[in-house]
């Protein structure tokens, strides 16, 4: 065995590269509470002073503090750079994207025209002979998908029934296997692409010959990672050989793939539980202290804070916002029941302590029923103090892709080195509705955009007849849909090919093909009230339905009613059906989300008004979320409706964007009497703390806090 | 004429129950009662609270009719939720509708898949002391009471709610003869349940009931005003602000003491 690898128990990870066996052999589950931690150190109190200085001035410019416009950022591209460049030794987890902290990386494989505007929105200008270079001489992924796009499907985007594609802007949701790194070093994992690139079929394919011209770009990757380390002054050709090596190998492969790619999610994957591997085996052998642990882990962290892009204004309304979706998955349970809760769950939580609360990185824990208690209750206090955790389901999840899987950006779950995404935006499905009302003539613009179908006619609305021509417009969507997405993901990996994630990945990815879905809640409201109520549609002189009026009540979803939320899970199996029936870019398996978290207001922007009495241009409801207001039953009926949406059609996530004030989820002050109130004289028979002592609804062993 | 049925309940016409007459239900509940609950609002209110901030549910006419088939299969489609939680009846007043409470938290406890725990939140006023036997049902199968004390001195609670506060006393010494756990529950209004005296009065009150468990001040909002200019009732409490929150544990520990009082008066007088 390797001397880094001295202490641990072997197994199937020391011959092939199977992170997954190493973390099942080796680790050790914690169930005690958060008395252990410690920190911040000095240093590391100093440090994060310093880049909070920076993200000051930054926000002060304008929120720019610098942009590279000369250097075309790769691997390789830049020198080693520091916060603090006149002292390196301040930082025990060292890289930046660029040679300075928070100067912006100039990516213009996704698209020059973009990378151009973004620049000029914040007051820069990218040299001329870069962008002669890549206007003339090297082409970009946009380029490629509009040399090829129909008028169709042009038309579908301007009309906004498809909104969001990644045809001008990195696609993201593609989680390298960043430990990998750690755990084997570059030289074995070059290696192990060689023997990958050997045992490619003999006869030249198309696709063969693509495998192996990416293979070849994975190791040529592979080899910048290195030499990008060694900037730095660090060989990790080789593997770790203890916590603070882990973290910084693992960092680095992280920093090689965002220095190649600006995409729309840049998650870093489920790094926790295997690096407290490395901490025990050091804590054991007093290498270093608890201390020491948690100061790398707070470097690690602050640099995960500081990874920035530069993006469009367009690109921020869409996202409304400027994120970077770095998402660490935490905690979880293991298929043989065992947690995988370790110490470095709390360590990378206890940051949101020691630096601050922080959007980025997108802390999330992987929540189910059997975490250990201790665990859950920490969690709930660094939730209160600091409104920063995600958490996401882990008992569904677990089901579908095993133990080792993490997030890539809010929800899509994926293997880690197993699985990637083809990320696809989301098809409009209430303008859909108005489509197939309409006969494909678009109701804001009035253009056809869809097929020439045959509108509805009369002046009231027939369940029957709508949904037979819903159905027909949506099979036409989901066609115009996944064909656009083709295009986009095939020029992707022509022209914007993520070669260092890519070589973190097994030779043979699964890959799923997302889509995604926008204002579901307004097409369910929208069909009951032409099943419950009568509604009568208003014509514009040209004939085009603008409005409604609706006539007596009607089910809404949100409310827990069987009879509209059927409608909503009917909605999404079926679109799923027609996008199913579509051929997909390398036979990538289709899926679809429901979580437009903050664009369904640019959705509802473009959208006319709607059979369910929302008015033109009003903001869609988030994800899976009922519309506002229209959930009289309260939170849990709410949350109901939103459950009943089928997870096996809608694998990549549903959402439900769910906000609630603190003096809504209990009291805040003391109810039952306490031992305070028990000194003195009183003396209470019968104390509940809560009903649970004695008279549970739960049948006995059900409940999950005992 | 028909009654209108809570969202079109298929079980009312062939209900085995007493139908009882709701004003809304609330599917996450965590005030009203330990653990998140299940809370139904009854429709109905012999009582006009100055500061009541459901005044929509005071006509004892409207509102819809539901079976307790129809509340029951709400609460066991979303049973997980209720784990450490149950039932809550509230209102309105709930005990206007003995029958209809009594057949709920029956067929609560009797749940095929699990005892669901019961709470009564409830002023008291509808009580009957003269009949007690038409509420034997409904407090044989109440697990826990939420019991309104709205003011300390008889004629104060004439002037904030309109009533004698008789019946609610006895409606007290009622579930404390059965000794159902019972926290009392005090809305705290500048100027009128502000003081440590009418607090220290309230513990006096309460003290000989030995199955209280907990107790709550409610810190008076004005949260409630909107849906009194919805419909057009004059708001008594104009212009009053809303209570000061920091104030409560001072007045908490005065009622605690008029307890501790109240007791030992008891015990002296009677040598326990």
């Amino acid at each position: 065995m390797q001397e880094a690898w001295e202490g641990f128990e072997g197994g199937n990870w020391l011959n092939e590269v199977d992170v997954r066996d190493f973390i099942q052999k080796n680790y050790t589950p914690y169930e005690g509470d958060e008395s252990f931690l410690v920190g911040p150190t000095e240093r590391t109190t100093k440090l994060w002073d310093d880049v909070m200085a920076l993200l000051l001035k930054e926000r002060e410019q304008g929120g720019v503090l610098d942009m590279d416009t000369k250097t075309v950022t790769g691997i390789v591209s830049h020198p080693a750079g520091y916060i603090d460049a006149a002292h390196p030794e301040r930082e025990t987890i060292v890289g930046l994207q660029t040679d300075k902290p928070l100067k912006r990386a100039l990516h213009v494989n996704g698209g020059i025209r973009i990378s151009m505007q973004a620049a000029a929105q914040h007051g820069y200008e990218i040299d001329p002979s870069v962008v002669e270079n890549y206007t003339f001489n090297r082409k970009t992924h946009n380029a490629g998908v509009f040399d090829v796009y129909t008028p169709e499907m042009r038309a579908c985007r301007s009309a906004h029934i498809i909104t969001g594609l990644p045809d001008g802007y990195g696609r993201g949701r593609i989680i390298g296997d960043y430990r990998r790194v750690a755990l084997y070093g570059v030289d074995f994992l070059i290696k192990d692409k060689e023997a990958q690139k050997a045992s490619t079929p003999q006869v030249m394919t198309e696709e063969n010959i693509r495998d192996r011209e990416e293979l070849q770009e994975q190791i040529r990757a592979l080899g910048e990672l290195k030499m990008m380390a060694d900037f730095y002054g660090f060989d990790i050709s080789k593997p770790a050989k203890n916590t603070q090596e882990a973290i910084q190998w693992m960092y680095f492969a992280y920093l090689a793939a965002v220095k190649e790619q600006n995409g729309a999610a840049m998650s870093i994957g489920r790094t926790s539980t295997f690096i407290d591997i490395y901490a025990e085996r050091d804590l054991k052998n007093g290498t270093f202290t608890e201390e020491q642990i948690q100061e790398f882990v707070d470097h690690f962290i602050m640099k995960l804070r500081m990874v920035k892009f530069a993006r469009t204004p367009e690109y921020q309304n869409l996202f409304s916002g400027d994120p970077q979706w770095v998402t660490e998955s935490i905690g979880g349970m293991g298929v043989d029941g065992r947690t995988l809760v370790t110490k470095m769950s709390f360590r990378y939580l206890h940051t949101l302590e020691t630096m601050g609360t922080s959007p980025e990185p997108n802390l999330t824990v992987l929540w189910s029923t059997k975490l250990p208690t201790a665990f859950k209750e920490f969690c709930a206090k660094a939730s209160i103090a600091s409104s920063s955790i995600q958490y996401e389901n882990d008992d569904v999840m677990r089901v579908y892709h095993g133990d080792d899987y993490a997030i890539a950006c809010c929800v899509s779950s994926m293997r880690v080195g197993k699985e990637m995404q083809f990320f696809g935006a989301r098809a409009n499905l209430a303008k859909c509705l108005l489509y197939a009302l309409n006969g494909g003539v678009d109701e804001v613009s009035k253009k056809q955009v869809g097929p020439k179908f045959r509108a509805v006619e009369g002046d009231t609305l027939d369940f029957d007849d709508v949904m037979a021509k819903y159905k027909d417009m949506m099979q036409w969507l989901a066609g115009v849909y996944v064909n656009s997405l083709n295009i986009i993901h095939y020029m992707h990996d022509k022209y914007c090919y993520e070669r260092i994630q890519m070589a973190l990945h097994d030779k043979h990815v699964h890959r799923w093909f997302a889509t995604g879905i926008a204002g579901l809640s307004v097409v369910a409201d929208s069909l009951s009230a032409i099943k419950y109520a009568k509604v009568h549609p208003i014509r514009d002189e040209q004939g085009v339905i603008v409005d409604f009026e609706i006539e007596g009540d009607f089910p809404k979803y949100g409310n827990d009613d069987d009879r509209v939320d059927v409608l909503a899970h009917d909605v999404v199996h079926q679109f799923m059906e027609y996008i199913r029936m579509n051929d997909t870019y390398r036979n990538s398996v289709p899926t679809t989300s429901v979580l437009t978290i903050t664009s369904n207001v640019v959705y509802g922007k473009k959208t006319g008004a709607t059979p369910d009495g929302r008015k033109a241009g009003v903001p869609f409801a988030p994800g899976a979320n009922p519309m506002h207001e229209r959930d009289t039953h309260g939170a849990i009926a709410s949350l109901s409706s939103v459950s009943k949406l089928p997870f096996r059609d809608a694998q990549d996530g549903i959402s439900n964007t769910f906000s609630i004030i603190p003096g809504a989820l209990g009291k805040e002050d003391q109810v039952f009497f306490g031992d305070l109130d028990l000194s003195g004289d009183i003396e209470i028979e019968n104390v509940v703390p809560c009903c649970d002592c004695t008279d549970s609804s739960a049948p006995e062993g059900a409940c999950d806090c005992q | 004429m028909a009654q209108k049925l809570f969202e079109g309940d298929a079980c009312a016409a062939t209900s085995s129950y007493t139908l009882g007459r709701i004003h809304s239900v609330e599917t996450m509940g965590t005030v009203d009662g330990p653990g998140i609950r299940f809370v139904v609002f009854t429709q109905g209110c012999p009582m006009r609270c100055a500061y009541c901030h459901n005044p929509d549910t005071w006509a004892v006419n409207a509102g819809s009719m539901v079976s307790v088939e129809k509340l029951l299969v709400e609460f066991e489609s979303n049973r997980q939720f209720y784990k450490s939680g149950g039932i809550t009846v509230t209102g309105g007043e709930p005990l206007l509708q003995p029958d209809f409470l009594a057949d709920l938290f029956e067929a609560a406890h009797a749940a095929p898949r699990g005892r669901i725990h019961t709470c009564l939140d409830s002023c008291g006023y509808a009580y009957d002391e003269r009949h007690p036997e038409r509420f034997d049902a409904a407090l044989a199968a109440t697990d826990m009471v939420l019991l309104d004390i709205k003011h300390a001195d008889p004629a104060g609670h004439r002037e904030l709610t309109g009533c004698d506060p008789q019946r609610i006393i006895a409606f007290g010494n009622e579930i404390a003869r059965r000794g159902i756990k019972t926290v009392i529950r005090h809305v705290i209004v500048p100027g009128i349940t502000d003081t440590v005296e009418e607090c220290e009065k309230l513990g006096r009150l309460i003290a000989p009931w030995r199955n209280v468990v907990g107790l709550e001040l409610l810190p008076y909002h004005t949260m409630g005003i909107v849906k009194y200019e919805k419909l057009g009732i004059p708001y008594k409490l104009d212009g009053v602000p809303p209570m000061d929150k920091t104030r409560i544990p001072e007045l908490r520990d005065a009622v605690m003491r008029g307890m501790r009082a109240g007791r030992a008066e008891h015990r002296d007088a009677y040598g326990a």
